[in-house]
């Protein structure tokens, strides 16, 4: 969707400002927040599409006001409550009032293995379309669910840089439409066929796409 | 906001969904274990082997591996390596995508706005908040994270580091160096 957080190549939002000797968390509920999405993640009751698509989804006035961690509490408070796991009584009481499904639970013996990311490689179904070295164009695509194709790099002429495997494919796993493995690959622009004649010349931006954002020349 | 999580993790506690104990673990392994002295070993590595280095360039995910950090490391890791013609930076516009095994996780500003829209518009100008500036000659190359690939910068060796042990060089590198919005420390910083 065109939403608030594809934010690549908006102006305004002023300079990026880094905190000397930044703390792993700013407040203890930070990492509780962390945490609490990785341990609920452990039992695949959703994607990381899905729930990139839910923080997608918020208001944007809500997603810029919001921190990080806010905005990843209130989305496990939506996808818990959408998925019938807690309810809205549950949350505001801060008490249980009936026992819980039965899901995968994450045992704090676990917890070292299940840190690592999961893999997103899948056997391809068909050959690659595209060559290393090839130009493609990203097509003009505005679809109203998740996409990682961002607005800024949509119908722009582009060099394929590095064919990555086949992947799952977030437009349709995150409306639950399945994995739909499609090839991934690095396509590498130059800074002038997205940003016009001002860019500086001397800039590439490369984005990692998935062969069905992109059309044949 | 601290109440709040409080009551989530005591309903999904009572309903049986999370172990507090496991919680207390995984705060622990991001506040700990993970983090960017990781991809500093392997950078320092790279820097002193250059059959490492090569192996990180060729398949990151399978090197990094092999140093045995507590948190394996997961698929699609890749290391891009500056040159003295290249700069690479890296930047998640969509969300805040970040190789968490080897770094840790993002800093505040990596996951803000300004930083997400300016990166791949004005990196200069993202550089020169962090006061860098590189040569006008310099090709700057911003990778955006839009799918489950992963990157870290593999910076250049700072001068007069020559004959110095991982360890020693391990302590130059930063994780903005590892961002590619630093450079590592000069061999200066450590005496």
């Amino acid at each position: 969707m065109n939403g608030i957080h594809d934010m690549g190549g908006m102006q305004g939002f002023g300079p990026v400002k880094p905190e000397a000797n930044e703390p792993v968390f700013h407040d203890a509920w930070e990492g509780r927040v962390l945490a609490l999405n990785r341990a609920i993640g452990h039992a695949r009751l959703w994607n990381i599409d899905m729930s990139r698509a839910a923080i997608e989804k918020m208001p944007p006035d809500l997603y810029l006001a919001r921190s990080y961690y806010a905005k990843w509490l209130l989305r496990l408070e939506d996808l818990l409550i959408e998925r019938g796991l807690i309810d809205a009584d549950e949350l505001a009481s801060g008490h249980a009032r009936a026992p819980g499904k039965p899901l995968r639970k994450l045992a704090a013996a676990d917890v070292a293995t299940a840190l690592t990311r999961g893999s997103y490689g899948r056997e391809p179904g068909a050959p690659a379309r595209f060559k290393v070295g090839e130009r493609v164009r990203t097509r003009n695509m505005h679809p109203a669910t998740h996409t990682r194709l961002p607005r800024y790099a949509r119908g722009r002429l582009g060099t394929i840089e590095c064919v990555r495997g086949c992947h799952v494919y977030p437009d349709t796993v995150a409306i639950g439409e399945g994995e739909n493995p499609q090839w991934l690959y690095t396509l590498r622009f130059a800074g002038r066929e997205l940003w016009g004649e001002s860019a500086d010349p001397n800039l590439t931006v490369s984005i990692e796409a998935f062969e069905p954002y992109l059309e044949a020349i | 906001m601290q109440l709040r999580v409080r009551a989530l993790e005591t309903v999904l506690t009572e309903k049986g969904y999370v172990d507090p104990a496991a919680l207390d673990l995984i705060v622990e392994a991001y506040e700990t274990r993970i983090g960017p002295h990781n991809g500093a070993r392997a950078v320092a590595k790279a820097w002193v082997d250059p059959a490492f280095r090569r192996a990180l360039l060729a398949d990151a995910t399978a090197a990094v591996g092999s140093l045995g950090f507590a948190s394996r490391v997961g698929d699609h890791l890749v290391a891009v390596e500056n040159t003295l013609q290249l700069h690479n930076m890296i930047v998640c516009t969509l969300c805040s995508c970040y190789p968490w095994e080897v770094l840790g996780l993002p800093p505040t500003w990596y996951k803000s706005a300004p930083y997400r829209s300016r990166a791949v518009i004005d990196p200069r100008g993202v550089l020169a908040d962090f006061g860098l500036k590189l040569p006008e000659a310099t090709e700057i190359r911003v990778w955006d994270s839009t799918a489950e690939t992963r990157f870290m910068v593999l910076p250049m060796r700072p001068a007069g580091t020559h004959g110095w042990s991982e360890e020693q060089l391990a302590g130059l590198v930063t994780r903005n160096c590892m961002i590619g919005t630093g450079l590592p420390k000069g061999a200066d910083a450590v005496s």
